[in-house]
């Protein structure tokens, strides 16, 4: 979908290499998280990074960049043995990264945000000019001034990837970059990194999109269990081919049957408008949406348009004024608390993982506890069944294929991937009559993703009306009845997705789709 | 109100707030980089007990208020080992660095009770001191009131306007997130540990060389706690810790003029005693409610070990 015609790379450039890895091994207490792992990139050259959740990709990302050490193996650099010993002896080597977890700072400004990884005392106004014409220039809109706490996760992945771009990096890492960008952005994004790698900046590429990875890498490297599985040039491969080296099988395809639409409504967005806590927020404005039992409705945007207010509201993480602008099965619940919401059958997929959707430092058993405890009867007279609880949390662990250590695993000891299937599960498993899920398979591979998209649908199957909230259209194309847009904190009607296409959506994503204010001013559009 | 009982009663309430101006901004520092150091009371009296008996030794108190910085750092070092390289739990180290503390200066400081030192004449600034009613309060005072005026402005210009400034607070907010950019964690903690160390060393030789001349066993008297107060009270802003600082000195010489007075007052004195500390705790509190400031001015990762990923 990036690039309808794809321009295949031109052939792997030559010359000395920039970055040679000799069998890279670490080993974790409990996992060998890489087994002796060679790799090669020279100047100019972008070379992808691919595989599963688990596969090794990031802690291996992570020796280079010298934020972990290898347990054996050698590191060469344009020639010289080296032990990159800190991130900041390899952003001096001329190393950056752009992190798929984020390693940004909340309380602190966009500006003061880069100005952390840049060397020397950069002036700060000079600087917030600099980022403004870095964000125009590569198409990563945003606004220097604001606060990273306030950011969406699309927009602090800008900012990560400006960061790293201010620095001029001879090697440049990118972990997942495009998973909430728009079409159009990664279109500009690419155009950026074709243009550093034509410059001589080398770069590496991890992502799970088969199709980009055709689009924009001269070369592939493919992981799997901590094992380099194959290398190839990818524009010579299909994307089947290349799922089949990442997941040892053919790629899973996600079953849709027609829904059985016509449903009575389980949620309902009358009127709903909330201004923003935070100044630099997103207003929401009138929004009307109906969501029938048994059908999934999708919500389209670029990231910073809303969503993340839409939800806290819907949620109850920020409950309003009135009673009536949200209504779960009838009961009007705007004033809600989250927990009185979920009593009344809703279920909510927060986009933050650790942090909104889990407790980083709580066991999965009891995580689940957190959100079930009612809903899947984990407590016995007001205290809490600890066999229930961890038979509730080994069910799910089975029958979500989550891999992971056990109900006692701690929540951050999982992958993205992972994890994301854990939340759905404890959710899907609650039976809820409404389900909110935003941004399902962020930062999330090809394999977890079309199971969580496929448990999703099912969960459709039995009834459940389901909202999803996600930047990828692709995603919602895939799953949803319905598609609607929020642009500026104002959602657009809804269209059977049979009878829209990503053309007419992205227009909308702008917000001009029939009936909106001609002259109204989208933010942070692409 | 005659001016003259107004210029003698903000005398004392600028020598009074003074030990807790120089401590709990010294204790900010090192909260903002995610160090939670419980042993300030301890510090403080490390440093009293440390200046007094240099002073009285030497003659000086200027090697006194050295001598008081070197205890308090000393102490902050101990505290730094344990949560900082071994990673003890913060609150318990904290607590028994303030046992540790009393109790040591306690026996240290045996010899020195019942000696009096002589007092330090203030120093008066030209001018300025010549002005009505304020200038001889404000422009007649002890050194070290001068020294806690500029120390406030340099935190602030450290904090806000520094890069170091910058880095600290990057530190105390995801220490993660500034290992993987490259900053030393841990080593950026122990110089805040440290400055805030020196600092409870300074305040409790403000108290033992300077405010009552004399060593007392507990004469540090919960100013280290209160200090502790204003820093989480005042949302971890520096001229709200002022601002606090001064409100319980205020507080404290308006209650002491009460109490001494004898104007009849239908309530017990030691009502009256305690009226400072939980009238600045009020006030802040109010003052300071706003979640959204205590959310953007909160260091996250306050009293959390940090343990680098290898």
């Amino acid at each position: 979908m990036t690039n309808p015609t794809p321009q295949a790379p031109s052939a792997p450039p030559d010359g000395p290499p920039r970055l040679v890895l000799r069998g890279i091994r670490k080993v974790y207490p409990s996992v060998v998280a890489n087994d002796g792992i060679d790799l090669t990139v020279r100047p100019g050259e972008i070379h992808a990074v691919l595989g599963e959740n688990g596969a090794g990709k990031s802690t291996l990302m992570k020796i280079i960049y010298g934020v972990t050490r290898q347990t054996e193996g050698e590191i060469e650099w344009e020639g010289k043995a080296v032990e990159v010993d800190s991130p900041a002896h390899a952003r001096s080597l001329g190393i950056g990264m752009v992190f798929q977890h984020f390693s940004l700072f909340e309380t602190l400004n966009v500006t003061q945000n880069v100005a952390l990884a840049l060397p020397g005392k950069p002036d700060l106004k000079a600087l917030a000019k600099q980022i403004e014409e870095v964000s125009q220039r590569y198409g990563l809109p945003v606004d220097p001034r604001r606060m990273v706490h306030a950011l969406s996760v699309g927009e602090r992945q800008r900012v990560e990837i400006i960061r790293c771009l201010l620095q001029s990096p001879r090697l440049l890492i990118m972990d997942e970059p495009t998973s909430v960008l728009t079409p159009q952005a990664v279109r500009k994004l690419f155009e950026t990194l074709r243009q550093l790698a034509a410059e001589g900046c080398s770069i590496l590429y991890i992502s799970h999109k088969l199709d980009e990875i055709q689009e924009l890498c001269h070369t592939a490297t493919v992981l799997r269990g901590g094992k380099v599985t194959g290398s190839c040039i990818p524009s010579q491969e299909t994307p089947a081919s290349m799922a089949r080296l990442m997941i040892g099988k053919d790629l899973p395809v996600c079953e849709h049957g027609a829904s059985t639409s016509g449903g009575e409504t389980r949620l309902r967005l009358a009127g709903l408008s909330h201004a923003s806590d935070d100044p630099f927020g997103t207003d929401l404005r009138d929004i009307h949406l109906d969501v029938h039992a048994g059908e999934i409705v999708g919500i389209a945007g670029v990231s910073g348009n809303g969503q993340q207010e839409l939800l806290y509201a819907i949620s109850g993480e920020a409950p309003l004024a009135e009673k009536f602008p949200v209504q779960i099965c009838g009961i009007e619940a705007g004033r809600m608390t989250p927990d009185q919401r979920r009593t009344a059958g809703m279920g909510f997929v927060p986009e933050e993982r650790l942090g909104r959707g889990a407790v980083p430092r709580m066991s999965l058993a009891e995580n689940a506890l957190l959100t079930a405890h009612t809903g899947a009867g984990l407590l016995k007279s007001g205290l809490i069944d600890f066999a229930a609880m961890e038979k509730f949390s080994a069910e799910c662990i089975a029958a979500y294929n989550v891999k992971c250590g056990g109900p006692g695993a701690e929540a951050k000891s999982l992958s993205g991937g992972n994890l994301q299937k854990y939340i759905m599960g404890r959710e899907i498993m609650q039976s809820p009559k409404v389900l909110v899920v935003a941004q399902p398979t962020w930062g999330v591979d090809v394999g977890a993703a079309a199971f969580i998209r496929q448990a999703l649908i099912e969960l459709r199957d039995r009834g459940t009306a389901i909202l999803v909230i996600s930047e990828e259209l692709d995603e919602l194309f895939e799953i949803s009845d319905r598609i609607a847009v929020i642009a500026n904190g104002r959602l657009s009607p809804s269209k059977p997705a049979a009878e829209t296409n990503v053309e007419e959506i992205g227009v909308w994503m702008s917000g001009m789709w029939p009936g909106a204010e001609a002259a109204q001013e989208v933010s942070h559009a692409a | 109100m005659e001016a003259n009982l107004f210029t003698s009663m903000l005398f004392a309430t600028v020598v009074a707030g003074t030990p807790l101006v120089i401590v709990a901004l010294g204790l900010l520092v090192s909260e903002k980089s995610g160090v939670l150091n419980l042993g300030a009371e301890g510090m403080m009296a490390m440093g009293a007990v440390a200046a007094f008996a240099v002073t009285h030794e030497t003659g000086s108190p200027w090697l006194g208020v050295l001598a008081g910085m070197g205890a308090g750092m000393v102490m902050a070092f101990l505290f730094g080992i344990l949560v900082l390289s071994l990673m003890a739990n913060q609150v318990a180290s904290g607590l028994a660095l303030s046992i540790f503390g009393v109790g040591l200066s306690a026996f240290v400081g045996k010899p020195f009770e019942s000696v009096a030192l002589a007092a330090v004449p203030p120093i008066r600034l030209p001018f300025l001191a010549d002005i009505p009613v304020i200038g001889p309060a404000l422009y007649n005072q002890q050194a070290l009131v001068y020294f806690s005026w500029a120390l406030m402005w340099a935190v602030v210009w450290f904090l806000y306007r520094s890069r170091a400034g910058l880095v600290l607070r990057a530190v105390g907010e995801a220490p993660g997130s500034a290992h993987s950019i490259g900053y030393p964690v841990i080593r950026i903690r122990y110089l805040a540990t440290l400055f805030g160390g020196a600092m409870a060393g300074i305040g409790g030789a403000f108290l033992s060389v300077f405010y009552t001349p004399l060593w007392v066993e507990g004469m540090v008297a919960g100013r280290g706690w209160i200090a502790l107060a204003l820093v989480v009270f005042a949302t971890w802003r520096p001229l709200r810790v002022i601002v606090g600082a001064y409100l319980f000195g205020g507080v404290m010489i308006a209650q002491l003029f009460v109490q001494g007075s004898g104007m009849e007052i239908d309530m017990p004195s030691q009502v009256l005693s305690s009226l400072p500390y939980w009238a600045t705790i009020v006030v802040l509190v109010i003052i300071s409610r706003n979640a959204a400031t205590i959310r953007l001015n909160a260091p996250v990762s306050l009293g959390q070990p940090y343990r680098a990923d290898t």
